[in-house]
């Protein structure tokens, strides 16, 4: 798919960016060590590895937000420092980060001028100009994004390819793409990819990160894989497949998600009904969801995100006004507070383990307490049982793997899938009857997430119902006994997780196809 | 010079990570931090000092020489019991993110119906001291209520709305201190107060200090016993792990079922009903009666106070005694012809560089709790720094 071929440009050019034994001791998780990594000019150059292997700790130095401790830095063939992300900038290296940070209520162009606004006799923004040369970029680049839509009015794709031309605006020649699918259904990884090609094909350097390994197969030209802080391979796509670049990785076999034998019983656990859900404008976010879930099933919920998936678990765990009945067995707690419905036997890990999920500047086993802060071994009466909460800590750090130097280190201190890993194993405590799960192993290593789907199974088998809701189609296909596709706050179809394909689901999940 | 920038970062860190080794963070980190800021504070009163032609080193001299004595000390401490109060009912609203800055009206307000209320009964004399204590608890956290009804019900910043109930309770202060109302003629002057306490409502002092007639305020016990009870509430309970919860993370306490609003209303009553108590050291071991003397300003002190000891009781403690040793000794410099105001700024200089001196260090210690995580899971530091740079 590469126009040139890697002889050829090894030979030719120097490459567009060089790190030679780049070594940061400060603050990641693991440090980055002696990191080398050659990117060649008009290459998608794609760098994988679990999360907390130390991507982004690389990226942000080569982005100029932290300096490393040792090791040099070359653009085009020259040495440089970088003190902040101004100079990296300079240079010709921008960054698309994973989230978007678009102000909603202002135009394209309002946006991708914002900060560098092009002045007329030093005071007036020369709107006539900037419109120009943005229509000039998307058009050079075939990104295709009209100056003067309103940003609320775009979808994800479009955002991001708003995002992409905002870099490109500030003379970007380097780019680098910070797990840009995430966010992404099929359909539009497909034209992310598109637009990634026509960017190289004029020349410009992509350097992009991901762990999700088919499609940087389908998209590199090169690929260097990190793996607990260095670099431990450079591979050609051609000659890997996605399960040996895993296996390198992880540095171990693979886990998949499969649940093998069904062990639904046919006891309705929790069940929802006519839930509807609305924005205090009145807005409706979630309407008339309902379903059953059982004990031992996995029901999914399948959808774009913002689609009334977070509405609907906040509504489940009582976060958020709701009109609808929520049965708990046969227990009605529509009109209970949250705290009594993590009582009753609910476990919530939350989307946002930071927001929801986490003290980050408290102990683990503080942490441990969280949530379950009337129940046993963490209190007697009104009083914190100290003892019995660490004591506790203990047992899930041992159980669930938390990788920790002790449990007296606040959780800010964990990489993400240790952070996730605790909060799972305590949600687990206490032997609950209906565990919410909300996108469990986003942003976690691969090893991470597969002891997260071993416990969730293991849970499902003692007789757990789960509602999972998960932006990674494999993860829905795999662990689901039910899927379900939500799509602007209705349930719109039942889909086989048997007989589904992502594709499909994709298509189902963006109201595209009748799904099956 | 770019080398140079290069570098430094790389031997600050080294010097970092070799005091993170030695050094158990928070411990002495956080005293550190504290006893920094008092230096550069010093340092800027020094530079004043200067400016306004005084010598700093002899004027700190003169102002610790008088301090020390028994019977400065011996105000201070009395002093210092309010502060600590004070201090104490701002700090509880600080650990749940709420600024309660109506200690100020709170306080007086309690104070000052509690004087009323305790010159007009005659009890024996343990329940005559507890139904004044009652009385001001009762009031200053009625008063502190209704910014708590206004926040819960109506949204209303407890900021702003404090502020306001602070002026309210000055006007209302001295609509209920007039003759009509509350006060009597202070025997000997034209100053007016409530109803002086009668002898069963007089706590007794302490003979703490000896070489001074002077007593410390038998209410001290009182401070101390409430500091305790603070440090047992927030740590040890579940309601204080709920209100220490929502102060580090709203979202994070919503979702593990705290009702955050009611633990806004219980909390701010709760730094009314302390801040109610921060006048009752003055009124029942000195002063007797509310008068127009009455001392000012202690909700404000405390606040300052409960940033310099970071919310803690025990640096509150600390806090406290430094705010009051420093008011009383202030007292000397006029005869020496330097402007007692110096103190004042010496007191604004603290907190501003203790504020940075905490910011700072509590970002380093996040950082380095991070790296010390990383260090002790790759199995101890890489040693392979020296060198590789040159």
């Amino acid at each position: 798919m590469a126009i040139r071929t890697e002889g050829a440009v090894i030979s030719t050019s120097t490459p567009a960016v060089e790190l030679a034994g780049i070594t940061k001791r400060f603050p990641g998780v693991v440090a980055n060590r002696d990191i080398s990594l050659s990117v060649q000019q008009g290459h998608v150059h794609a760098v994988v590895g679990e999360n907390g292997a130390g991507k982004s700790t690389l990226m942000k130095i080569l982005y100029g937000m932290q300096r490393p401790d040792e090791g040099e830095i070359r653009v085009n063939g020259t040495s440089v420092t970088f003190k902040s992300p101004s100079d990296a900038i300079a240079v010709g290296i921008g960054m698309v980060h994973q989230h978007f940070m678009l102000a909603d209520n202002l135009t394209v162009l309002e946006n991708v001028i914002l900060g560098s606004e092009p002045r007329v006799g030093g005071v007036a923004i020369d709107f006539g100009a900037a419109r120009g040369r943005i229509k000039q970029i998307s058009d050079s680049y075939g990104l295709g994004v009209d100056p003067d839509a309103m940003v609320e009015d775009l979808g994800v794709g479009a955002r991001q390819r708003v995002e992409i031309l905002k870099v490109l605006y500030r003379g970007a020649r380097i780019l680098i793409l910070d797990e840009p699918t995430a966010v992404l259904v099929p359909q539009e990884v497909e034209e992310l990819f598109e637009n990634l090609r026509g960017l190289v094909s004029e020349g410009l350097t992509i350097i992009f990160i991901s762990h999700k390994l088919d499609e940087v197969l389908s998209v590199a030209d090169a690929v260097t894989v990190i793996r607990r802080g260095t670099t431990v391979a450079e591979v050609s796509p051609r000659d890997v497949t996605a399960r040996q670049l895993a296996e390198l990785m992880v540095g171990s076999e693979l886990p998949s998600p499969e649940t093998r034998e069904s062990t639904v019983t046919d006891e309705v656990a929790f069940s929802v009904r006519d839930l509807t859900v609305r924005a205090p404008d009145g807005r409706v976010l979630v309407e008339g969801v309902g379903f059953d879930i059982h004990r031992g099933e996995v029901l999914g919920i399948a959808g774009v995100e913002g689609n009334g998936q977070a509405e609907l678990v906040e509504a489940v765990m009582g976060m958020r006004e709701a009109e609808g009945r929520l049965l708990l067995g046969e227990e009605d707690i529509s009109a209970w507070p949250t705290l009594r419905r993590r009582e009753a036997g609910i476990g919530y890990i939350p989307e946002d383990r930071h927001r929801h999920g986490l003290l980050l500047e408290a102990p683990l086993w503080e942490n441990r307490i969280l949530g379950h802060q009337t129940q046993k071994p963490n209190v007697k009466g009104p009083w914190i049982d100290r003892a019995g909460a660490r004591k506790d800590t203990r047992r899930i750090v041992e159980e669930y793997d938390v990788r920790t130097p002790g449990i007296d280190v606040d959780a800010a201190a964990l990489s993400g899938g240790n952070q996730q890993k605790l909060i799972v194993g305590r949600e687990m405590s206490g032997e609950p009857v209906l565990l919410i799960a909300s996108h469990p192993t986003r942003g976690v290593d691969v090893g991470a997430q597969a002891a997260i789907w071993d416990h969730l199974r293991a849970a499902r088998a003692a007789g757990l119902a789960v509602l999972l809701i998960s932006a990674d189609l494999d993860e829905l296909i795999g662990l689901s006994d039910t899927l379900k596709v939500i799509l602007r706050g209705r349930l719109v179809a039942d889909v086989d997780p048997a007989a589904v394909t992502p594709e499909l689901l994709g298509s189902a999940m963006t109201g595209a196809g009748e799904a099956a | 010079m770019s080398g140079g920038t290069a570098r430094s970062p790389e031997a600050g860190s080294t010097f970092m990570d070799r005091l993170t080794g030695r050094v158990r963070l928070g411990g002495l980190l956080a005293l550190a931090a504290p006893v920094l800021a008092i230096v550069f504070a010093g340092l800027i009163t020094a530079v004043v000092l200067l400016v306004t032609g005084a010598p700093p080193v002899e004027t700190l001299g003169v102002m610790v020489d008088y301090g020390v004595q028994p019977r400065p000390l011996t105000l201070a401490l009395n002093l210092a019991s309010g502060y600590y109060l004070s201090a104490l009912a701002v700090a509880i609203g600080f650990r749940m993110n709420l600024f309660n800055i109506g200690v100020d009206g709170q306080y007086r307000l309690a104070a000052l119906i509690a004087a009323a209320v305790g010159g007009a009964i005659t009890l024996p004399a343990p329940l005559h001291v507890a139904a004044i204590l009652l009385v001001a608890v009762l009031v200053g956290a009625g008063w502190a209520s209704i910014a708590a009804v206004l926040k819960v019900r109506r949204g209303v910043s407890e900021v702003i709305s404090t502020i306001m109930l602070n002026a309210i309770a000055t006007a209302l202060g001295s609509w209920l201190l007039n003759k009509d109302r509350f006060a009597v003629e202070v025997a000997g002057s034209n100053n007016i107060g409530t109803q002086p306490l009668g002898p069963s409502a007089q706590v007794p002092g302490i003979p703490l200090i000896p070489g001074t007639p002077l007593k410390v305020d038998g209410l001290i016990i009182l401070a101390a016993v409430m500091g305790l009870l603070y440090y047992v509430v927030l740590n040890r309970t579940r309601f204080g792990f709920d209100l220490r919860a929502t102060g580090r993370s709203e979202p994070a306490a919503v979702a593990s079922g705290v009702n955050v609003k009611r633990m806004v209303l219980i909390t701010m009553i709760m730094s009314g009903a302390v801040a109610g108590l921060a006048g009752m050291p003055n009124l029942l071991g000195e002063s007797y009666s509310y008068s127009l003397n009455f001392p000012p300003g202690l909700g404000f002190t405390g606040i300052a106070i409960a940033l310099l000891g970071r919310n803690n009781p025990v640096g509150i403690a600390f806090g406290a005694l430094l705010w009051a040793f420093l008011d009383t000794s202030s007292n000397i410099l006029q005869i020496h012809d330097i402007s007692p105001e110096i103190v004042e700024i010496m007191k604004g200089a603290i907190v501003l560089s203790v504020i940075v001196a905490y910011e700072l260090v509590h970002r380093y210690q996040i950082a380095a709790g991070q790296r010390r995580v990383s260090r002790e899971l790759s199995g101890g530091p890489t040693v392979q720094a020296e060198g590789a740079s040159a």
